[in-house]
Protein backbone atom coordinates (compact mmCIF):
# COMPACT_ATOMS: atom_id res chain seq x y z
CA UNK A 1 0.00 0.00 0.00
CA UNK A 2 2.78 2.41 0.82
CA UNK A 3 2.57 5.54 2.84
CA UNK A 4 -0.50 7.58 2.08
CA UNK A 5 1.14 10.95 1.88
CA UNK A 6 3.54 9.88 -0.85
CA UNK A 7 0.72 8.74 -3.10
CA UNK A 8 -0.71 12.14 -3.97
CA UNK A 9 1.39 14.42 -6.14
CA UNK A 10 -1.26 16.97 -6.90
CA UNK A 11 -4.59 16.95 -5.18
CA UNK A 12 -6.18 15.06 -2.40
CA UNK A 13 -8.51 12.84 -4.37
CA UNK A 14 -8.25 9.10 -4.04
CA UNK A 15 -10.35 6.63 -5.88
CA UNK A 16 -10.82 3.32 -4.20
CA UNK A 17 -13.57 0.98 -3.32
CA UNK A 18 -15.49 1.47 -0.10
CA UNK A 19 -14.64 -2.06 0.97
CA UNK A 20 -10.94 -1.47 0.58
CA UNK A 21 -11.03 1.75 2.55
CA UNK A 22 -13.17 0.41 5.35
CA UNK A 23 -11.18 -2.78 5.65
CA UNK A 24 -7.91 -0.87 5.69
CA UNK A 25 -9.22 1.33 8.46
CA UNK A 26 -10.45 -1.63 10.47
CA UNK A 27 -7.37 -3.78 10.20
CA UNK A 28 -4.97 -0.99 11.03
CA UNK A 29 -6.56 -0.37 14.39
CA UNK A 30 -7.75 -3.63 15.84
CA UNK A 31 -8.47 -2.96 19.48
CA UNK A 32 -8.07 -6.09 21.46
CA UNK A 33 -9.81 -7.11 24.63
CA UNK A 34 -7.25 -8.35 27.07
CA UNK A 35 -8.34 -11.76 28.17
CA UNK A 36 -5.32 -13.38 29.65
CA UNK A 37 -6.30 -16.43 31.65
CA UNK A 38 -3.09 -18.34 32.35
CA UNK A 39 0.50 -18.64 31.17
CA UNK A 40 -0.25 -17.46 27.64
CA UNK A 41 -1.18 -14.16 29.20
CA UNK A 42 2.46 -13.65 30.12
CA UNK A 43 3.45 -14.10 26.49
CA UNK A 44 0.68 -11.74 25.44
CA UNK A 45 2.06 -9.17 27.86
CA UNK A 46 5.53 -9.75 26.43
CA UNK A 47 4.13 -9.14 22.97
CA UNK A 48 2.60 -5.92 24.16
CA UNK A 49 5.76 -4.76 25.85
CA UNK A 50 8.52 -2.80 24.21
CA UNK A 51 10.64 -5.55 22.65
CA UNK A 52 7.96 -7.11 20.46
CA UNK A 53 5.69 -4.12 20.36
CA UNK A 54 2.04 -4.86 19.70
CA UNK A 55 1.14 -1.20 19.57
CA UNK A 56 2.73 -0.71 16.19
CA UNK A 57 -0.14 -2.71 14.70
CA UNK A 58 -2.53 -0.14 16.03
CA UNK A 59 -3.61 -2.54 18.75
CA UNK A 60 -3.94 -1.64 22.32
CA UNK A 61 -5.72 -3.59 24.96
CA UNK A 62 -9.11 -2.46 26.18
CA UNK A 63 -10.52 -3.64 29.44
CA UNK A 64 -14.09 -4.03 28.25
CA UNK A 65 -15.62 -6.12 25.46
CA UNK A 66 -17.91 -3.29 24.47
CA UNK A 67 -15.06 -1.28 22.99
CA UNK A 68 -12.99 -4.01 21.40
CA UNK A 69 -12.79 -5.64 18.00
CA UNK A 70 -10.92 -8.81 18.81
CA UNK A 71 -10.84 -11.04 21.88
CA UNK A 72 -7.53 -12.82 22.31
CA UNK A 73 -8.31 -15.86 24.47
CA UNK A 74 -4.95 -16.59 26.03
CA UNK A 75 -4.78 -19.48 28.46
CA UNK A 76 -6.65 -22.47 29.77
CA UNK A 77 -10.41 -22.19 29.55
CA UNK A 78 -12.07 -24.00 32.45
CA UNK A 79 -15.74 -24.96 32.38
CA UNK A 80 -16.39 -22.44 35.13
CA UNK A 81 -14.96 -19.67 32.95
CA UNK A 82 -16.58 -20.83 29.73
CA UNK A 83 -20.02 -19.44 30.52
CA UNK A 84 -18.43 -16.08 31.33
CA UNK A 85 -16.52 -16.13 28.05
CA UNK A 86 -19.79 -16.65 26.21
CA UNK A 87 -21.31 -13.67 28.02
CA UNK A 88 -18.34 -11.46 27.21
CA UNK A 89 -18.32 -12.54 23.56
CA UNK A 90 -22.00 -11.68 23.30
CA UNK A 91 -21.23 -8.23 24.64
CA UNK A 92 -18.81 -7.45 21.84
CA UNK A 93 -20.36 -5.57 18.97
CA UNK A 94 -19.95 -6.73 15.40
CA UNK A 95 -17.69 -6.97 13.47
CA UNK A 96 -15.91 -9.03 16.08
CA UNK A 97 -13.16 -11.61 15.88
CA UNK A 98 -11.55 -14.15 18.19
CA UNK A 99 -7.93 -15.21 18.25
CA UNK A 100 -7.37 -18.40 20.19
CA UNK A 101 -3.85 -18.28 21.58
CA UNK A 102 -2.01 -21.33 22.80
CA UNK A 103 -2.80 -25.05 22.94
CA UNK A 104 -5.19 -24.83 25.86
CA UNK A 105 -7.68 -22.64 24.11
CA UNK A 106 -7.14 -24.33 20.74
CA UNK A 107 -7.87 -27.88 21.83
CA UNK A 108 -7.51 -28.31 25.58
CA UNK A 109 -3.74 -28.44 25.48
CA UNK A 110 -1.91 -30.66 27.97
CA UNK A 111 -5.20 -31.21 29.82
CA UNK A 112 -6.95 -32.93 26.93
CA UNK A 113 -6.80 -36.40 28.42
CA UNK A 114 -7.45 -36.11 32.14
CA UNK A 115 -8.72 -32.58 32.60
CA UNK A 116 -12.24 -32.98 33.92
CA UNK A 117 -12.56 -29.25 34.51
CA UNK A 118 -11.08 -27.95 31.25
CA UNK A 119 -13.04 -27.01 28.16
CA UNK A 120 -11.26 -28.77 25.32
CA UNK A 121 -10.91 -25.81 23.03
CA UNK A 122 -12.64 -22.47 23.29
CA UNK A 123 -14.28 -23.10 19.92
CA UNK A 124 -16.83 -25.23 21.74
CA UNK A 125 -18.47 -22.07 23.02
CA UNK A 126 -17.48 -19.23 20.68
CA UNK A 127 -16.55 -19.10 16.99
CA UNK A 128 -12.79 -18.68 16.49
CA UNK A 129 -11.17 -16.92 13.54
CA UNK A 130 -7.45 -17.54 14.03
CA UNK A 131 -5.72 -20.29 15.98
CA UNK A 132 -2.20 -19.60 17.17
CA UNK A 133 -0.44 -22.83 18.14
CA UNK A 134 2.21 -23.08 20.79
CA UNK A 135 2.57 -23.68 24.48
CA UNK A 136 2.98 -20.78 24.89
CA UNK A 137 3.32 -19.30 21.43
CA UNK A 138 6.28 -17.01 21.01
CA UNK A 139 5.47 -13.30 20.66
CA UNK A 140 6.38 -13.53 17.00
CA UNK A 141 3.80 -16.27 16.58
CA UNK A 142 1.09 -14.13 18.16
CA UNK A 143 2.03 -11.27 15.88
CA UNK A 144 1.75 -13.59 12.90
CA UNK A 145 -1.66 -14.61 14.17
CA UNK A 146 -2.70 -10.98 14.26
CA UNK A 147 -1.35 -10.45 10.76
CA UNK A 148 -3.37 -13.42 9.53
CA UNK A 149 -6.42 -11.83 11.08
CA UNK A 150 -5.57 -8.62 9.25
CA UNK A 151 -5.45 -10.52 5.95
CA UNK A 152 -8.80 -12.07 6.75
CA UNK A 153 -10.28 -8.63 7.40
CA UNK A 154 -8.73 -7.33 4.19
CA UNK A 155 -10.61 -9.97 2.24
CA UNK A 156 -13.97 -9.18 3.81
CA UNK A 157 -16.73 -7.12 2.32
CA UNK A 158 -18.97 -5.05 4.51
CA UNK A 159 -20.77 -3.38 1.68
CA UNK A 160 -22.29 -6.59 0.44
CA UNK A 161 -24.87 -8.20 2.69
CA UNK A 162 -23.67 -11.27 4.53
CA UNK A 163 -25.67 -14.37 3.84
CA UNK A 164 -27.55 -15.46 6.93
CA UNK B 1 10.50 -31.55 70.92
CA UNK B 2 10.98 -34.68 68.89
CA UNK B 3 7.86 -36.40 67.50
CA UNK B 4 8.00 -39.20 70.07
CA UNK B 5 7.78 -36.70 72.90
CA UNK B 6 4.86 -34.92 71.24
CA UNK B 7 3.09 -38.23 70.77
CA UNK B 8 3.63 -39.18 74.43
CA UNK B 9 2.39 -35.83 75.60
CA UNK B 10 -0.77 -36.19 73.54
CA UNK B 11 -1.35 -39.74 74.75
CA UNK B 12 -1.07 -38.61 78.35
CA UNK B 13 -3.62 -35.89 77.88
CA UNK B 14 -6.10 -37.43 75.47
CA UNK B 15 -5.71 -41.13 76.00
CA UNK B 16 -7.64 -43.16 73.49
CA UNK B 17 -8.40 -40.36 71.05
CA UNK B 18 -4.89 -41.00 69.75
CA UNK B 19 -5.35 -44.06 67.59
CA UNK B 20 -1.92 -44.71 66.24
CA UNK B 21 1.43 -43.04 66.09
CA UNK B 22 4.41 -43.76 63.93
CA UNK B 23 7.24 -41.57 65.06
CA UNK B 24 10.30 -43.50 63.95
CA UNK B 25 11.71 -43.60 60.46
CA UNK B 26 13.11 -40.91 58.26
CA UNK B 27 9.98 -39.75 56.45
CA UNK B 28 7.21 -37.75 58.08
CA UNK B 29 6.34 -39.15 61.49
CA UNK B 30 2.58 -38.99 61.97
CA UNK B 31 0.00 -39.28 64.72
CA UNK B 32 -3.42 -40.65 63.83
CA UNK B 33 -6.30 -39.04 65.68
CA UNK B 34 -10.02 -39.72 66.07
CA UNK B 35 -12.13 -37.32 63.95
CA UNK B 36 -14.35 -36.20 66.80
CA UNK B 37 -11.47 -34.82 68.86
CA UNK B 38 -9.26 -33.12 66.32
CA UNK B 39 -10.32 -29.60 67.22
CA UNK B 40 -9.48 -30.03 70.91
CA UNK B 41 -6.17 -31.63 70.10
CA UNK B 42 -5.37 -28.85 67.62
CA UNK B 43 -6.13 -26.19 70.22
CA UNK B 44 -3.97 -27.97 72.76
CA UNK B 45 -1.08 -28.26 70.32
CA UNK B 46 -1.33 -24.61 69.38
CA UNK B 47 -1.51 -23.19 72.87
CA UNK B 48 0.64 -25.47 74.97
CA UNK B 49 3.97 -23.84 75.72
CA UNK B 50 6.40 -26.52 74.68
CA UNK B 51 4.73 -27.51 71.39
CA UNK B 52 3.35 -24.13 70.22
CA UNK B 53 2.22 -25.20 66.72
CA UNK B 54 1.02 -21.86 65.52
CA UNK B 55 1.22 -22.50 61.80
CA UNK B 56 -0.82 -25.00 59.81
CA UNK B 57 1.36 -25.59 56.77
CA UNK B 58 -1.12 -27.66 54.82
CA UNK B 59 -4.42 -29.47 55.16
CA UNK B 60 -5.17 -32.02 52.46
CA UNK B 61 -7.72 -34.70 51.75
CA UNK B 62 -6.84 -38.27 50.76
CA UNK B 63 -8.79 -41.11 49.20
CA UNK B 64 -7.37 -44.39 50.47
CA UNK B 65 -9.89 -46.40 48.33
CA UNK B 66 -11.97 -49.24 49.84
CA UNK B 67 -14.38 -46.79 51.39
CA UNK B 68 -11.93 -44.72 53.41
CA UNK B 69 -11.15 -41.04 53.11
CA UNK B 70 -8.71 -39.10 55.21
CA UNK B 71 -7.46 -35.65 56.15
CA UNK B 72 -3.80 -34.85 56.77
CA UNK B 73 -2.58 -31.85 58.73
CA UNK B 74 1.01 -30.64 58.53
CA UNK B 75 1.84 -28.45 61.52
CA UNK B 76 4.87 -26.28 62.15
CA UNK B 77 6.02 -24.23 65.07
CA UNK B 78 7.78 -20.98 64.42
CA UNK B 79 9.27 -20.63 67.88
CA UNK B 80 10.61 -24.15 68.32
CA UNK B 81 11.01 -24.97 64.61
CA UNK B 82 9.58 -28.47 64.77
CA UNK B 83 6.99 -30.19 62.62
CA UNK B 84 4.44 -32.89 63.09
CA UNK B 85 1.83 -34.57 60.92
CA UNK B 86 -1.66 -35.41 62.15
CA UNK B 87 -3.92 -37.81 60.28
CA UNK B 88 -7.63 -38.40 60.55
CA UNK B 89 -9.57 -41.26 58.92
CA UNK B 90 -13.19 -40.92 57.91
CA UNK B 91 -15.40 -43.30 55.99
CA UNK B 92 -17.18 -42.59 52.73
CA UNK B 93 -20.64 -43.26 54.18
CA UNK B 94 -20.19 -40.74 57.00
CA UNK B 95 -17.50 -38.28 55.89
CA UNK B 96 -17.67 -35.91 58.84
CA UNK B 97 -14.70 -34.39 60.59
CA UNK B 98 -14.36 -31.47 62.97
CA UNK B 99 -13.20 -28.21 61.50
CA UNK B 100 -10.02 -26.64 62.82
CA UNK B 101 -10.94 -23.31 61.31
CA UNK B 102 -11.29 -21.76 64.75
CA UNK B 103 -7.74 -22.76 65.64
CA UNK B 104 -5.89 -21.76 62.45
CA UNK B 105 -7.72 -19.41 60.11
CA UNK B 106 -5.86 -20.73 57.07
CA UNK B 107 -7.84 -23.95 57.41
CA UNK B 108 -10.90 -22.08 56.13
CA UNK B 109 -9.99 -22.35 52.47
CA UNK B 110 -8.07 -25.62 52.80
CA UNK B 111 -11.17 -27.31 54.21
CA UNK B 112 -13.30 -25.85 51.46
CA UNK B 113 -10.90 -27.40 48.97
CA UNK B 114 -11.04 -30.80 50.72
CA UNK B 115 -14.83 -30.59 50.66
CA UNK B 116 -14.90 -29.58 47.01
CA UNK B 117 -12.57 -32.29 45.74
CA UNK B 118 -13.24 -35.18 48.17
CA UNK B 119 -16.59 -34.54 49.77
CA UNK B 120 -15.32 -34.49 53.37
CA UNK B 121 -17.76 -32.41 55.43
CA UNK B 122 -16.23 -30.31 58.19
CA UNK B 123 -18.56 -29.68 61.13
CA UNK B 124 -18.34 -26.20 62.51
CA UNK B 125 -17.06 -24.57 59.34
CA UNK B 126 -18.87 -21.26 58.81
CA UNK B 127 -18.98 -21.30 55.01
CA UNK B 128 -18.51 -24.77 53.56
CA UNK B 129 -19.04 -24.50 49.81
CA UNK B 130 -17.16 -25.29 46.65
CA UNK B 131 -14.07 -23.23 46.03
CA UNK B 132 -12.41 -24.46 42.83
CA UNK B 133 -15.17 -26.07 40.79
CA UNK B 134 -18.37 -24.31 39.71
CA UNK B 135 -21.12 -24.26 42.33
CA UNK B 136 -23.45 -26.54 40.39
CA UNK B 137 -20.86 -29.24 39.70
CA UNK B 138 -21.90 -32.77 40.62
CA UNK B 139 -19.51 -35.16 42.24
CA UNK B 140 -16.16 -34.92 43.93
CA UNK B 141 -13.42 -35.28 41.34
CA UNK B 142 -10.38 -36.44 43.27
CA UNK B 143 -12.06 -39.58 44.59
CA UNK B 144 -10.66 -42.66 42.93
CA UNK B 145 -14.05 -43.81 41.63
CA UNK B 146 -14.95 -40.53 39.94
CA UNK B 147 -16.39 -40.65 36.43
CA UNK B 148 -15.88 -37.63 34.19
CA UNK B 149 -19.31 -36.30 33.16
CA UNK B 150 -20.27 -36.27 29.49
CA UNK B 151 -21.81 -32.82 29.42
CA UNK B 152 -21.76 -29.86 31.74
CA UNK B 153 -24.28 -27.09 31.03
CA UNK B 154 -24.40 -28.00 27.36
CA UNK B 155 -20.63 -28.15 26.87
CA UNK B 156 -19.03 -31.47 26.00
CA UNK B 157 -16.41 -32.33 28.61
CA UNK B 158 -14.28 -35.20 27.27
CA UNK B 159 -11.97 -34.67 24.31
Amino acid sequence: MGLLDQKFENGNVIITSMDYLLNWARLSSIWGMQFGLACCAIEMMATGASHYDFDRFGTFFRGTPRQSDVMIVAGTVTLKMASRIKTLFDQMSEPRYVISMGSCSNCGGPYWEHGYHVLKGVDRVIPVDVYVPGCPPRPEALMEGLMKLQEKIRAESLAKKKSA
Amino acid sequence: MIPQEISDKLKNKFGDAILESKTDGVIDPFIKVAPGKIEEIALFLRDSEDTLFDSLMCLSGIDYTKGKLGVVYHLHSMKWNHKIVLKVDVSVEDPHCQSVQSVWKTANWHEREAYDLFGIIFDGHPDLRRILLPDDWEGHPLRKDYQVPEYYNGMKVPY
